[in-house]
């Protein structure tokens, strides 16, 4: 019975990230590809995938390598670059409390793809939902050390235009979000439960525009405070919402 | 390896890196790992993750320069692309593919500059 469980979890997992594999492919080729025209030999691809583990950030790091930049500086970009990392971690408390010997990778696993999953996901009865939210885990990052290192050697071996890959970021987003969106509505184009999606995008947008003409470059910082005091003050309303949700 | 750039400051880089991507993303979990969450806390859990998505995406497109009309029309074109491939066949393989190959195909011939 107990083995009959583990391949139903191994099998579900495999079933949901199939979006995230295909967008780990795409964005991880371009990040090789790109750390190949850098200068960079293939297993330098293969060393970032595996410690680093961080999507925008391999991107950022490819200028941070090939400029030889100072500690200080790389400390600095990454902060800045991965603090809604920190957002992270608070929806899933509950979710990882009892992952046991797990809970060390889950959250070093945990990219901007892999939370859009498991925040997400219903985790059907007959499935163990920590080994699920490890082998979800497991499987992006190992979609993404694939997609690196195919990348790198591509970059390396084959002479092609890829101006333009770095984009498959931007679809995946737009896919999720595109995603989301049509299944938190139901039916509707335009609902409630879209009201949390509407404040990201906005306070994001907004923040963009006037940091934009102020000359602050770290404008998600701004936006992330935005969203943070949005959501507090829209509480009586959205958890009114969350309650039909439930049922 | 570029000529201005040594193995060791590489790999003294990456793993700093490393470290403070582990340390954001662990931080919540070290902070509220008593037994109880507070409920404003569970609360942001529960409504954030559609919002945090919508700020990735604007994310996304900050590094597109808006005052040139030949980098962001592909942008926009390749995100209606993804958005209506994936209401028409909701498969994202598709939809993310076909975007990015399309983003690809814009910039490099039809809005080359």
């Amino acid at each position: 019975m107990k083995k009959g469980k583990m391949s139903k979890t191994i099998r579900r997992a495999l079933r949901d990230t199939f979006p995230i594999f295909a967008g780990y492919l795409v964005l991880g080729i371009g990040f090789g590809v790109m750390l190949a025209k850098a200068g960079f030999g293939t297993y330098w691809a293969a060393i970032m995938s595996c410690t680093m583990y961080a999507g925008s950030m391999q991107y950022v790091a490819v200028d941070l390598l090939a400029n030889a930049v100072t500690v200080g500086s790389a400390v600095l970009m990454t902060f800045l670059v991965n603090i809604r990392h920190v957002f992270y971690g608070v929806s899933l408390i509950d979710k990882y409390r009892y992952a046991g010997w797990r809970k060390l990778y889950l959250m070093f696993a945990l990219t901007d793809e892999t939370y859009s999953l498991v925040s997400t996901v219903e985790v059907p009865e007959d499935v163990d939902k920590n080994n699920y939210y490890f082998f979800v885990s497991l499987f992006d990052q190992l979609y993404w050390i694939c997609g690196c290192c195919i990348g790198a050697l591509m970059g390396n071996l084959v002479p092609f235009n890829s101006a333009g890959i770095e984009y498959a970021m931007t679809a995946l987003f737009v896919c999720i979000f595109a995603d989301q969106w049509l299944s938190a509505g139901g039916k509707k184009l335009l609902c409630g439960k879209h009201i949390s999606a509407i404040v990201g995008f906005g306070a994001t947008l907004v923040s963009l525009i006037v940091c934009n003409v102020l000359g602050f470059e770290y404008f998600l910082i701004p936006a992330m405070v935005i969203i943070l005091v949005a959501l507090i003050l829209l509480r009586p309303v959205l958890d009114r919402k969350e309650e039909d949700y439930a049922e | 390896m570029p000529s201005n750039v040594t193995a060791p400051h590489t790999l003294l880089l990456i793993a700093v890196i490393a470290i403070i991507s582990f340390i954001l993303r662990a931080a919540p979990f070290i902070l509220f790992r008593g037994g109880h969450t507070p409920a404003i806390v569970r609360y942001l859990g529960r409504v954030m993750p559609p919002a945090v998505i919508g700020m990735l995406v604007v994310y996304c497109f900050s590094s597109i320069d808006f005052t040139d009309w030949r980098a962001f029309v592909p942008a926009l074109i390749a995100a209606l692309i993804v958005i209506l491939l994936h209401i028409w066949k909701k498969n994202s393989l598709l939809s993310i593919g076909a975007g990015t190959v399309a983003y690809m195909l814009l910039i490099q011939f039809v809005f080359k500059g």
